[in-house]
């Protein structure tokens, strides 16, 4: 389905085709009796990133993106630093300030927990088995989630950050994680490290 | 470290009692590709009207406002299915609302029934849910419930919710279980468990006499969670009929007090901020500062190790309904085992064991109906209904379910609705020749817990004995 999503002038202008139909089919029992039918069809959702536009991009630039409260009034938030990014500090509901977190991550990023899965949903496009694994970083109040590309995960094992920024999809799966002191030569086809 | 006011942590008060008059289970299957979800829910209140000895016709007539608890348009492939199915149970005019809080659907639909009663709005409430989770492939099905994570951050990350216990099944089998292969054990025992209890619930999905190897042999879904460590997927509903003092006793001689109460957490695990516990009844000042000593890990609070939403729940319930030591105040309890790891978490949060120590309430036969240590009734057994790893999860019914399944206990009759051969027979069952009556002797007071999410929301319901009541 060959389609475009632009914005102008503050609207989503759309191209090409967002959806298709197919013919159903009845669905019988051993005896025929029809119990049913399939409803199919194709669709393309669109979707704002909003404030967080900035992370996204960032991932794809090789940068890890994260915020922190400014609000000297905040009781509870104050100089909290957060990743995953949050457009507004949890606690005062202020505008956070973005901050690059990429050396934070090379310099402390470490595994927290992890899990090893050959099955997924439908819709996956990761490699099998998927390792996802728990990052804690140094200043930072919250655990990102995210996925390792080579070696085996194990809790308190050091891990750096590398980046799908040479051909972007501007998902959250352009950020995966390799040991510390994982070469060049050995990363993943399309992914860079910043260290 | 982040805090509560005490505002936030008030004691939720009901303005008026409220009474479970009455409620019913549809069967649970994985798949009924020849009934519509309208029949299921019909059965599910069919059920209800037989257990008071009325009809659906006479029971309508009182009802005055209605909940719906359905998790997943997706699933069912239909926007407002709750109008569907009013309007199929005949009930316009009156108001309805559907209500949607992932794994808790069913707990929260019966908050807010409870609510619409305690308040004065209406006498006497349906609260119904149901899930169908049979009309896209198994695989389709994970990717809806994983539409359940943040589509941006964790979704896309193998589209698996398995993945998200399963780190915290890591963690705490790092920290509390101290990577012994004795803890993985325990996990494996509440399938054996639970799937066990099914056999003997006509109801149930997936009956099944295993062993704990065979779970540990089970294949690996997301390590360390394996297939039989894990709950179904279903289809099916459950009802439940709430009203104030003078309808319930209208309509049965023999209603119970419920109370529900919630609480909730960030979607994202990754989100949580360290906190201090908050504290049950039955738990003091100092009781966890050696915590992080005795546990390396296990004073990040609550980490993954722990489910701050379960905790709220119980703080506010325990404290509505004058529960102050779960294990000596309930006589059982119905968990949300969605996993055999967020079983074990959960009987920390709520109080049954300490934090770090859930493994003992199953390793002492506690949580059994006979204990197989003593040969005794167990002190308080769980998830005698098999649960949702044996019984069923379809989402929006499982909470409502569960609370029904207390129900019977608290009425001397679980072993009348389970036992009954017309029962097994019309759900086209053999009842087993080795069946058994789970009857907690003398039940007055139950608990039911209800899950959302890797701990989004979670509710506790509680249903007593009006002759038995704690709060005055």
């Amino acid at each position: 389905m060959p389609y475009s999503v632009d914005v102008v002038r503050g609207r989503y202008r759309l191209r090409g085709e967002f959806h298709s139909i197919e013919r159903n089919q009845p669905i019988r029992n051993e005896a025929g009796k029809l119990c049913g039918v399939t409803n199919p069809r194709r669709l393309v959702h669109t979707h704002s990133y909003g404030g967080e536009h900035e992370f996204f991009e960032g991932v794809a630039q090789g940068r890890l993106i994260g915020t922190r409260c400014d609000n000297a009034d905040c009781e509870v938030g104050y100089q909290s630093v957060f990743m995953p990014f949050r457009i507004h500090c949890p606690d005062c509901l202020q505008k956070t300030t973005s901050v690059d977190l990429t050396e934070v991550a090379n310099r402390s990023a470490t595994i927290h927990s992890f899990m090893i899965t050959e099955r997924t949903g439908a819709f996956n496009t990761l490699e099998k088995p998927i390792k996802f694994i728990n990052i804690e970083f140094e200043g930072v109040c919250t655990i990102l989630m995210g996925y390792l590309l080579c070696g085996e995960p194990a809790i308190g094992n050091r891990v750096v950050p590398i980046f799908a920024s040479a051909s972007p999809t501007y998902t959250i799966l352009d950020l995966a994680w390799v040991p510390d002191g994982t070469s060049a030569s050995e990363l993943p086809k399309g992914f860079s490290s910043s260290k | 470290m982040i805090t509560f006011s005490e505002q936030q942590l008030k004691t939720p008060k009901y303005m008026r009692d409220v009474y479970l008059v009455t409620g019913g289970n549809s069967e649970f299957r994985r798949a009924f590709p020849e009934k519509r979800t309208e029949e299921l829910c019909i059965e599910a209140l069919q059920e209800a009207c037989d257990y008071i000895n009325t009809t659906p016709q006479e029971l309508k007539k009182h009802i005055h406002s209605c909940y719906y608890g359905h998790f997943a348009d997706h699933f069912g492939d239909q926007l407002l299915g709750e109008a569907v199915i009013h309007d199929r149970l005949g009930l316009d005019p009156l108001g309805n609302v559907g209500i949607k809080t992932g794994g808790a659907t069913g707990g929260s639909t019966l908050w807010e029934a409870s609510k619409a009663v305690a308040s004065g709005y209406s006498d006497c409430v349906l609260a119904m849910g149901w899930e169908r989770m049979d009309e896209v492939p198994t695989d389709e099905g994970n990717n809806y419930i994983a539409s359940a994570a943040d589509k941006d951050w964790e979704t896309p990350l193998g589209h698996i919710y398995t993945g998200y216990y399963a780190v915290m099944a890591q963690r705490y089998w790092q920290i509390f279980g101290k990577e012994e292969d004795s803890f993985r054990r325990t996990m494996a025992e509440i399938a054996v468990k639970n799937r066990g209890y099914a056999c003997h619930n006509p109801f149930a999905q997936a009956p099944l006499k295993i062993t704990v190897d065979d779970v540990i042999a089970s294949p690996v879904v997301a390590f360390p969670l394996r297939a039989l460590d894990c709950c179904l997927m279903s289809v099916g509903a459950a009802c439940a009929i709430l009203a104030d003092e003078e309808t319930a006793y209208a309509l049965t001689d023999t209603p119970q007090l419920i109370y529900v109460a919630a609480g909730s957490h960030t979607l994202r695990v990754a989100d949580r901020r360290n906190m201090e516990i908050p504290l049950l009844p039955n738990e003091t000042k100092d009781q966890y500062k050696d915590l992080g000593k005795e546990f390396p890990g296990g004073d990040r609070y609550p980490g993954f190790t722990g489910f701050l939403a379960a905790r709220m729940s119980a703080y506010y319930g325990y404290r509505m309904a004058g529960v102050v030591d779960p294990t000596r105040d309930l006589d059982l309890v119905e968990l949300h085992d969605a996993f055999t790891i967020s079983d074990i978490q959960t009987y920390e949060d709520i109080g049954i064991r300490p934090y770090g120590l859930g493994r003992t309430y199953v390793e002492s036969g506690d949580c059994y109906h006979t204990n197989p240590n003593t040969k005794a009734p167990g002190k308080l057994p769980a998830n005698l209904s098999g649960g949702l790893i044996g019984c069923m999860h379809a989402v929006g019914a499982t909470g409502i379910m569960q609370t029904i399944e207390c129900m019977y206990h608290l009425h001397g009759r679980h072993g009348e609705i389970h036992g009954d051969e017309r029962r097994w027979e019309r759900f086209g069952k053999q009842k087993p020749a080795d069946w058994e009556d789970l009857q907690v002797e003398g039940a007055n007071r139950a608990l039911a817990i209800s899950h959302a999410g890797v701990g989004s929301h979670v509710t506790a319901t509680i249903v007593v004995n009006p002759d038995h009541r704690l709060d005055k």
